[in-house]
């Protein structure tokens, strides 16, 4: 028994060990896992006084700034509740607004923020004219968002566009109402 | 992918003319150089107007050949139908005739009497996998055979495919007519209802087919669970190019010019991930692909050999220049631009070598586009603004006149030329969810295609697409 409780205690201290290592050598972090329970200095056997409390704070490697948890997120997860917002436009018009502007400038600031991400500019279209003129019109859209987030200090590689026209409505509606949601830039995450 | 391309090579291969059985003699000159039969009697009707022709229910000389005769009677009214050359007398009044089981059974004195002017008989039989045809056309007044001819399946596959083949085979002899039975339509459709897995949106994908012009005979030839667009075929019946999505892992999408060879079951991506690249046509001989991509960072027109090498930058304007397609003579190439500004793409034409002599060539046009020139007329058919909806217009380009083809029945856009220029397809949601239609070059005729899913971006075959070639 005293046998399997010291291979257990071992095994634990082991998995610490390794867990420690992995966190040395990842440059993000987070808190240290709890000590498993039982687990002292006292009982790896070397120890021959009492330990004495450290002062000593052990280095823990910053936290990215408060992201909501979106670094813990899948990539579906992320883009199925994206930081980066659409960016919307006006009949066959690859023009940016003051909104689209002001969107824009919140997805670069999140691009910014998440140095490593990866995106894809889906350039979108409503169904109002033909679907091969609307996929170079989804085009023009993703290519003026992208300027424009290089423009405010997002590198160009880590910005994809692709137009899919007017092939992926997310309103299938026959409206303006639906119009007006189909065409967008929309941001997908591949990478982060 | 590979099992439904050997299908089709098969069954388009299928038809083996066994024998010409040389019809009656005549001295009279045929109706068309490109005809070359010793035949060559027309008939005609007593008017100015269309001959009236009896088609009436293949005979089947055997149980065995029973469903065959009834599709290839079927098949030859319809393909008649079609082109709108002759008239044909109704089924409920052939019916009151006496059937003929042999050639001189034919009954001239009936048939002349309710006025038709040619009489088809036809018989079928089979043996094994072989089903034979026999087929005559009789001039009514002459009481006598312009056209004979026997065919032959043996594989046993397809009879519409015999029946397209005596359509137009007798549209060449009588009409001087390149008939478009035999040809076919490709399009996407959404109907296998995949879902993409690449997306966490919900989006399903396209997949690319092929079907007979009349919707029969639809097979799919992609299989990649993408999205995939805009396919077009090669003059020779060959190849189908279109616009693929490849999923890159880390990277998404990225949109290409695939180039499927139906009959060799192989698939050539010809443009690489240069860029994004879209909407492909071949030139009229073959031997050059225009497409545009944003390569250069701007959406441009280019040119590239059929095998993808060599490619060249056409275009060269800050505006947006997209859908290009070549004259009958492969010199020019109309496409689409937004260069004049305000929410109004217009269709432009220039030389199809270097860019060279842009000429505007919509005026009046709210919004003009995906242009489609030709084969046949100096006319180039296109989309156009009509309301809230699209309609196709046909533009002459030596009158510089406009005509309407489609009038606001559901939006109707992205037109094609059939190979003998006398009818359109398109796309339209007249019925509901995008399908695709077909429509005489003078707006009647209309005939939906498509009924199975989402239906888009039908391209017109020049031919059969034999395997052979």
């Amino acid at each position: 028994m005293q046998n399997v409780m010291k291979s257990i205690v071992l095994l634990l201290l082991l998995l610490v060990a390794v867990t420690g290592c992995n966190r040395r050598t990842t440059p993000v972090a987070a808190p240290l896992p709890p000590r498993p329970p039982g687990v002292t200095p006292s009982d790896t056997g070397v120890a021959t006084t009492k330990p004495q409390p450290v002062d000593e704070r052990l280095p823990v490697p910053p936290q990215p700034l408060d992201d909501g948890g979106l670094s813990n997120k899948t990539l579906d997860d992320l883009n199925r509740d994206s930081p980066l917002e659409p960016v919307y436009f006006v009949l066959d018009s690859a023009d940016l607004d003051d909104t689209g502007r002001t969107t824009v400038t919140r997805n670069a600031d999140v691009l910014k923020k998440f140095a490593t991400w990866a995106v894809t500019i889906e350039g979108h279209a409503d169904e109002r004219g033909s679907a091969e003129y609307n996929l170079a019109l989804g085009e023009r859209r993703a290519v003026v968002v992208k300027s424009l987030l290089v423009s405010l200090g997002v590198p160009s590689d880590r910005i994809r566009t692709v137009s899919y026209g007017k092939e992926f409505p997310f309103d299938p509606g026959h409206e303006e109402g639906a119009w007006s949601k189909n065409r967008r830039a929309h941001f997908v995450i591949t990478a982060r | 992918m590979q099992k439904p391309l050997l299908i089709l090579g098969l069954s388009v291969a299928a038809v083996l003319l066994v024998t010409a059985q040389a019809p009656p003699a005549s001295q009279q000159p045929a109706p068309s150089s490109q005809q070359p039969s010793d035949v060559g009697v027309v008939i005609r009707s007593d008017g100015g107007r269309p001959p009236q022709y009896a088609v009436p229910d293949v005979v089947a000389l055997n149980a065995e050949a029973a469903a065959d005769a009834k599709t290839i009677g079927e098949v030859l009214r319809n393909d008649f139908a079609f082109e709108r050359e002759v008239d044909q007398i109704p089924r409920d009044i052939i019916s009151t005739i006496p059937v003929a089981r042999t050639p001189e059974q034919v009954a001239f004195n009936a048939w002349r009497e309710i006025g038709a002017d040619a009489v088809l008989f036809a018989t079928a039989s089979k043996a094994g996998n072989t089903t034979t045809v026999r087929v005559r056309l009789f001039d009514v007044r002459g009481e006598r055979s312009v056209f004979a001819k026997e065919y032959s399946d043996q594989r046993g596959t397809n009879a519409r495919l015999i029946a397209h083949t005596i359509a137009d085979e007798i549209h060449e002899q009588q009409r001087a007519l390149k008939g478009v039975a035999r040809t076919k339509l490709t399009f996407v459709s959404d109907r296998v209802r995949e879902r993409l897995i690449t997306t966490v949106q919900d989006r399903s994908a396209k997949e690319v087919y092929v079907a007979d012009y009349d919707g029969a005979n639809e097979r799919r030839i992609t299989s990649n669970r993408q999205l995939n667009l805009a396919p077009s075929w090669s003059p020779d019946t060959s190849t189908v190019i279109y616009t693929g999505y490849r999923f890159v892992a880390g990277v998404g999408d990225v949109p290409d010019i695939f180039a499927s060879h139906l009959y060799q079951g192989r698939l050539v991506n010809l443009t690489n991930g240069r860029g994004a690249n879209y909407v492909a046509r071949y030139s009229p001989d073959g031997r050059l692909i225009a497409f545009w991509s944003n390569r250069d960072g701007n959406e441009d027109v280019y040119v590239m050999n059929a095998d993808g090498s060599n490619v060249r930058r056409i275009t060269n304007h800050p505006a947006s220049d997209s859908s290009p397609t070549w004259s009958p003579s492969g010199q020019q190439i109309a496409f689409v631009s937004d260069r004049a500004g305000g929410a109004t793409p217009q269709i432009y034409m220039m030389n199809a070598a270097d860019g060279s002599n842009v000429q505007r060539l919509t005026i009046g046009e709210s919004w003009a586009d995906r242009p489609s020139w030709s084969p046949t007329t100096n006319e180039i058919a296109f989309t156009a603004r009509n309301g809230p909806a699209y309609d196709i217009k046909v533009l002459n380009l030596t009158t510089r006149q406009t005509r309407q083809i489609t009038n606001g029945e559901g939006s109707n856009e992205s037109p094609v030329f059939s190979p003998n220029g006398r009818h359109l397809a398109f796309m339209s949601s007249r019925a509901g969810r995008v399908q695709i239609f077909t429509v005489g070059v003078d707006g009647n005729g209309v005939r939906q295609v498509t009924r199975d899913g989402k239906n888009e971006f039908p391209a017109w075959s020049n031919g059969p697409g034999d395997a052979g070639k």
